[in-house]
């Protein structure tokens, strides 16, 4: 598939698992990110990998779960109703450190919501859908192309970070096409999983150095783990109490926290001289970049930063930006939930406006321009 | 105090200090959580028996669990052991088997968690005919959370959450499994034990969905609740009520409280799995190599 495409995003989406490595997909159909599983029943088998249609969404995030441990590269695609299905097994996913890649193409929500148009409200779903405390990597496409991209570099930050990864597309970008170029397997990074060199006795699944970040074995090599969604120690047993609950879950945060400079991503345009922020992602940040456009040209000192991944939230940078801008803008397709971390850094050194969409469609960017243009006052 | 007549023989005091299965078993995590007159603890050397009999490599097995006393197993087993999610023992394991087809996969759970919460799971791989083998512990009720009622509770027995009896209809679950599909169908109580160590040695080198159910007393929540005595007295009401009928319809097996327990192999048929169904009719097409 080396080459230049006219291609949807869902495909791309699919073309990036299996670029990466990707060799088993387990999913539930459901709009819009049905075309992402389509897609893998035709090309897995080609490749040979493994396709299969799960009963749930449960099952499937389950199902990829357990094909990682048995020693494969694996994804699952979904959408709102799904993703709220899936929030169980990602705490398993996270709380086993077992690495694989889940897809929300967002609709309008709540419930069964908007399912053929576009929403970006499960954002901090994302962050904190499943109960306890943990830290998530969520990854913000915003086209095609970057579908394609963000989910190689989904599958990468799942190896190097032995978890689950987000990719939180959304229905427009989803369904978009445009082009998308593959590029040759020489010219793409992509990172094998970090096996253990140890010799079985030697090894715990949960014992790990200064990036906190353990070693992988799989089912059947002869290391006898046992790994398990209750609070456990770094041989992988359960230990029900406050000490070892303290070393897991700060195990589980320090492993994004200590090592959120690798992770963070985000786009800065015009930001050197700006006097208002914008902050978008996902299909949001294409109509901001109008919306950018429409207010520079009526000599406004405006600048954007996108946000490539939304989780870990690139905190340090709104920190030193507010010190900096008059006003952030945040333009999502919901009532206010990114807004609210960039309105949680900023610190009260500016104010923060959102320009909110209940979503089924896309802003205007005359609307974002007038809210822009309100910000600066 | 006087002193014993002989002293013990080194061969002796070594046998004594390694526990006979301590191979096949995290030591370092005994003592096991179950109670006292718990079937479990029998079901779980029947496994092991078991496993040695088929003389299948047990670093080729992986046992996957779901949550309830039964789920406790897989981290008491020295194998390669997952202890998942309350329900999906079954979908982890399709993705262990799937992706690993030499693995022997074997799934270890209560009636709770694969006949309630993970019920949809079951049917599913079941239809499937899935390569696992699934030993399903049933104790007609939730006891690691108390003795609540269940899937499989019997009409009138007593539970903490049915506190006037039992009333729905409960799950006859060799029947469920051979109508969604299983190809290897056995009830056992926890008193047969070599029969259901048999079984267990002749359904590990199998193909297919395989499901073995163990009833099993649990005399702290069940047994305690219903006055149906000790661990022993439900061993003995087992011995005295306990059926054997291989081939039996499993149509009629259904379990009533205090009635008679139909046990045996209902049920040992091949038919192509998942695994042989994918590699004939899409991968021999489409020859894709990993």
């Amino acid at each position: 598939m080396v080459g230049e495409h006219f291609m949807t995003g869902d495909h791309a989406c699919a073309e990036g698992g299996l670029a990466a490595g990707c060799s088993f997909f387990a999913g539930y159909p459901i709009t819009p990110s049905t075309e992402i599983a389509e897609r893998m029943s035709e090309r897995l088998p080609q490749v040979g990998g493994v396709f299969i249609q799960m009963e749930d969404e449960i099952a499937s995030m389950n199902t990829i779960l357990g094909a990682a441990w048995g020693g494969w590269k694996t994804m699952t695609c979904t959408s709102g109703p799904g993703f709220s299905l899936m929030m169980e097994n990602l705490g398993l996913g996270l709380v086993l450190e077992t690495p694989a890649v889940l897809v929300n193409i967002q609709r309008g929500g709540p419930s069964t919501g908007l399912p053929t148009l576009v929403g970006q409200a499960d954002m901090m779903q994302a962050r904190w859908g499943s109960h306890g405390d943990y830290e998530v990597i969520a990854l913000c496409p915003s086209s095609p192309q970057e579908l394609f991209d963000l989910t190689v570099r989904a599958f990468n930050l799942a190896e190097e970070y032995r978890m689950p990864v987000l990719v939180m597309g959304d229905e427009s970008v989803g369904h978009m096409s445009e082009k998308v170029v593959i590029p040759p397997a020489d010219k793409l990074k992509v990172v094998p999983r970090n096996y253990t060199k140890k010799k079985p006795g030697e090894y715990w699944p949960y014992e790990f150095g200064k990036d906190e970040v353990p070693e992988m074995v799989k089912a059947g090599d002869g290391y006898r783990i046992h790994v398990t969604g209750l609070t456990h120690d770094k041989r992988g047993y359960p230990i029900i109490d406050a000490p070892t609950q303290d070393w897991m879950v700060r195990h589980l945060k320090n492993k994004i926290i200590k090592n959120r400079h690798k992770i963070i991503d985000v786009e800065e345009t015009n930001l050197e001289d700006a006097e208002v922020c914008v902050v978008s992602y996902g299909i949001s940040a294409r109509v901001s970049h109008r919306a950018m456009e429409l207010a520079r040209d009526a000599g406004i000192k405006c600048g954007m930063l996108r946000l490539v991944t939304a989780w870990p939230f690139c905190e340090e940078k709104i920190r030193e930006l507010a010190q900096r801008v008059k006003a952030f803008v945040v333009v999502e397709i919901n009532f206010g939930q990114m807004s609210l971390e960039v309105e949680r850094c900023a610190c009260c050194k500016c104010p923060t406006y959102l320009v909110p969409h209940a979503g089924g469609d896309i802003h205007d960017p005359e609307k974002v321009f007038e809210a822009i243009r309100e910000a600066v006052k | 105090m006087k002193k014993p007549a002989k002293e013990p023989s080194t061969v002796f005091e070594t046998d004594l200090r390694i526990h006979p299965m301590a191979h096949y078993l995290r030591m370092d995590r005994m003592p096991h959580i179950w109670c006292s007159g718990c079937g479990l603890g029998s079901s779980m050397t029947c496994f092991i028996m078991g496993l040695q009999e088929s003389g299948i490599d047990e670093k080729r097995v992986a046992v996957v669990s779901g949550i309830g006393c039964t789920g406790r197993m897989a981290g008491y087993l020295n194998l390669d052991s997952f202890h998942t999610t309350h329900g999906r023992a079954i979908p982890f394991a399709t993705g262990l088997t799937l992706v690993n087809p030499d693995l022997r996969v074997v799934v270890i759970s209560g009636d709770g968690d694969i006949a309630a919460i993970g019920g949809n799971h079951l049917i599913h791989a079941a239809r499937r005919n899935m390569d696992m083998l699934v030993l399903c512990v049933n104790n007609f009720t939730y006891g690691m959370t108390g003795g609540q009622a269940g899937p499989t509770t019997p009409v009138s027995a007593r539970a903490t959450t049915a506190p006037y009896g039992a009333f729905e209809y409960p799950f006859n679950l060799p029947y469920l499994a051979m109508a969604s599909g299983a190809t290897y169908v056995v009830r056992w109580t926890a008193l047969h034990l070599r029969r259901l160590k048999n079984s267990i040695a002749e359904a590990l080198p199998k193909r297919g969905f395989r499901f073995i159910e163990v009833i099993s007393p649990c005399p702290t929540a069940y047994a305690h609740k219903n006055r149906l005595g000790s661990g022993l007295d439900v061993m003995k009401f087992y011995r005295e009520n306990s059926v054997i009928k291989h081939g039996a319809d499993p149509r009629e097996a259904d379990i009533e409280f205090t009635g008679k327990i139909i046990v045996g192999k209902f049920l040992d048929i091949e038919r192509p799995t998942f695994a042989e169904l994918l590699a004939e009719t899409v991968t021999a097409k489409v020859g894709g190599a990993r």
